[in-house]
């Protein structure tokens, strides 16, 4: 899979190196923004209160 | 690129070829003999064999094998790649929105009340006479704040001991999704509690770890630690005086009088989380005993204005 993506990606080694950490960047800030956000309130409830 | 066997019976006579791995291990002499056979890396090596038979040397597997690796292969980074995202939500959730929702909660109460403070902040008299007494004589009626509509905030809890920066804002209810999981806020107000300034019990719930962990220090409250309560109207000044350790479903503990049916006599403040941390297992319930009042219009606290100025 990563292989086939690293194939995909155009130009030089090093274009496809600064290629991959854009990605990884943007896959984790819409992690840390979006998805875990999402994440944490659908599967994790933390209960703090007396009365639940 | 992958070179099916019949492509290179063609180019080359079946008594002709003999395939080899890389390794030099023969797999088939003759294509008639191989059929399905995909040859890949195909490379002459006229020297190998003296007796003058062409030879190539190729690594050649069983196509339906062939995808079946890759299957696998596809779907063991396909699950690597999911445990590394669990790693970095657990990450994610134990520490970096702890801290994240900490700090935006810390500036959302600093905000409110900064809304508030429209007078120069100066030392009231009770900070000058050690003791609850001194205090008491100040304000002992405090005026009620009534509770605003729910999940607004409209009050904000200083603890000196839980840090000079501590200061969050408490909303009306416990909605996890609308107050004790945001970042503006925090800390719930237990809307079947007393209001703010009345005999009875004030009770506030707040996480103790993940979001923010408002309440992650309330183990280390010491008998006759102040803790604030900043409104537009003042400061309600209470003491800390013990903690208590109950299951989840106690919900005595925010009866006017904590685990009896008694009316209540005192002005208390109840703060409730989760014991141990990390865990919903049981709650830990921290109460405090009102002491004064202190209206806006003769200057913070000396404590909370020491903290403001730090802040």
């Amino acid at each position: 899979m990563y292989s086939a993506l690293w194939q995909i990606l155009p130009g030089p080694r090093w274009a496809k190196i600064l290629q991959a950490v854009a990605i990884v960047i943007v896959v984790l800030s819409v992690s840390v923004e979006w998805i875990f956000p999402w994440a944490a309130e659908t599967f994790i409830q933390p209960v703090t209160t007396v009365d639940q | 690129m992958a070179t099916r066997v019949t492509e290179l019976a063609s180019t080359f006579p079946s008594s002709a070829v003999r395939f080899i791995t890389r390794s030099g291990k023969a797999i088939a002499s003759g294509v008639r003999k191989t059929p399905g056979l995909t040859v890949r890396s195909v490379k002459r090596l006229p020297a190998a064999f003296s007796d003058g038979r062409r030879a190539v040397v190729a690594s050649a597997r069983n196509f339906s094998a062939k995808t079946v690796d890759r299957i696998i292969g596809v779907v063991g980074e396909v699950l690597m790649t999911a445990g590394v995202f669990v790693l970095l939500f657990l990450g994610w959730h134990v520490w970096y929105n702890d801290v994240v929702s900490g700090i935006a909660q810390n500036n959302a109460g600093s905000e409110l009340s900064d809304k508030w403070d429209n007078v120069p902040l100066s030392v009231p008299e009770f900070d000058r006479h050690p003791g609850d007494s001194a205090g008491a004589r100040l304000e002992p009626e405090p005026p009620i704040t009534a509770s605003p509509a729910l999940n607004t905030r409209f009050a904000t809890l200083i603890v000196p001991r839980f840090g000079e920066t501590f200061e969050r804002a408490i909303s009306h209810g416990i909605d996890p999704k609308k107050v004790l999981n945001v970042r503006n806020s925090g800390l719930g107000h237990y809307p079947q509690s007393n209001e703010l300034g009345e005999i009875g019990n004030f009770a506030i719930a707040g996480h103790r770890t993940t979001y923010g962990a408002p309440l992650g220090n309330i183990d280390q409250l010491r008998v006759g630690d102040r803790l604030y309560i900043e409104t537009e109207a003042g400061w309600y000044v209470y003491r800390y005086r013990n903690l208590e350790y109950v299951w989840p479903k106690e919900v005595a503990v925010i009866k006017p009088v904590p685990q009896s049916n008694a009316a209540g006599a005192d002005r208390l403040l109840t703060l409730t989380s989760c014991h141990p941390k990390l865990s919903s297992a049981e709650r830990v319930i921290a109460y405090s005993v009102f002491e004064t009042f202190v209206p806006r219009d003769r200057g913070a606290p000396a404590e909370v204005a020491a903290m403001k100025a730090a802040g």
